[in-house]
């Protein structure tokens, strides 16, 4: 009862304050998107304020699952693909993996320490708001990503490329280069990580083990 | 993990269909959502899974470790050679039209499906050398102590 009243209020107060961002959707999609808000705020606390760090890791997969179904209702499968992938699956791997290796609970510390780190990030966030308040609005049509270069892809990629998935032409044909780039990027990551965590000298490490 | 049961008959049975749907999602990648990189990082997830429920060694087995750091430059090196055959054949770096000049429509096709595919190799072996790299490292703990 009390969950309804309050879905009920932040609708109407966003309503009332014409933020269009949930106008032009059926109800059900605003309500399962305020939902989805909610729940996401829910497990970022959750992430901060549980102090065992396994608890932690599993609320950040749970924060990046529920982004997942909101790009889901956001019609952007492709970005739900990697974030449920990559955000929910490996890096929680590769954070009980760290945690396996250094410690399972957050070192305790006092209140006043955490104080600064607060005020930080509390007027990061505020600025972030003051930020978005001059994009342009919800699926507005005259948004720059609707209205400049895009428009002309949309319009050749049919004859030009041929496929229907536009987002495909885009990064793979025309713009190419840029995802070489990108390939060349994650190559690079890739061989810097294993440098760093000796991905390369396995096998004397397991000789050290046999001995030890 | 020994001990559970239904989590390692599940994922024997889930683990193949993963690597199916990464397959679709890398060479469906024309028509609908998703392409190389979604395809990598869910063929990487399988293999993920298959480790951490069946032990590392088990995992080593499949894929050994060597596999993956070559497919890491593998990637990057098709994307490469489709650029680099496109201005061998008198047309621009990257410009698949290259692949069949008579009918550059369909170069296009091969060029985006090849690109991809090396797109997806990196991926998933950049992916699964990090896994591997994270996990090999010795540690401390036992199952009992979470």
């Amino acid at each position: 009862m009390l969950w309804r009243v309050l879905l009920f209020w932040i609708d109407q107060s966003l309503r009332t304050r014409e933020i269009k961002f949930l106008d032009g959707r059926k109800k059900i999609d605003s309500v399962i998107i305020l939902t989805l808000f909610i729940m996401l705020v829910i497990s970022a606390i959750g992430v901060v304020w549980v102090k065992h760090l396994f608890a932690a890791a599993m609320f950040s997969g749970i924060f990046s699952f529920l982004s997942a179904l909101l790009f889901v209702m956001l019609d952007a499968v492709d970005v739900a693909f990697t974030e449920a992938a990559v955000g929910a699956g490996v890096s929680t791997v590769l954070v009980l993996g760290t945690i396996v290796l250094t410690k399972r609970r957050e070192q305790e510390r006092k209140v006043k320490e955490n104080l600064r780190p607060l005020i930080l990030v509390i007027l990061t966030g505020m600025i972030l708001i003051y930020g978005s308040l001059d994009m342009p609005e919800f699926g507005s049509s005259n948004a720059p990503a609707q209205s400049h270069v895009g428009l002309t892809y949309l319009e050749s990629t049919p004859e030009q490329i041929g496929i229907p998935n536009v987002v495909t032409a885009v990064l793979a044909s025309y713009r190419g280069f840029d995802t070489l780039g990108e390939t060349a990027v994650v190559f690079t990551a890739g061989v810097g990580v294993l440098v760093l965590l000796g991905g390369f000298v396995r096998n004397r490490r397991r000789k050290d083990q046999g001995e030890s | 993990m020994n001990q559970h049961l239904v989590l390692r008959v599940i994922t024997k049975l889930m683990v193949g269909f993963i690597i199916l749907f990464a397959l679709y999602v890398q060479f469906h990648g024309d028509y609908s959502p998703g392409g190389g990189f979604q395809a990598g990082v869910i063929f990487a997830a399988a293999f993920i899974l298959y480790g951490l429920v069946l032990g590392l060694e088990n995992v080593k087995a499949v894929l050994p470790p060597w596999v993956t750091h070559k497919m890491m430059a593998l990637g990057v090196l098709i994307y490469t050679l489709v650029g680099i055959y496109s201005f061998f054949v008198g047309f621009n770096f990257l410009d698949y039209g290259a692949l069949t000049p008579s009918h550059p429509e369909h170069g296009q096709h091969y060029g985006i499906l090849l690109v991809e595919l090396g797109v997806g190799i990196t991926v998933a072996g950049v992916v699964i050398s990090i896994y591997y790299a994270f996990v090999s490292r010795s540690s401390t703990s036992e199952d009992e102590e979470w």
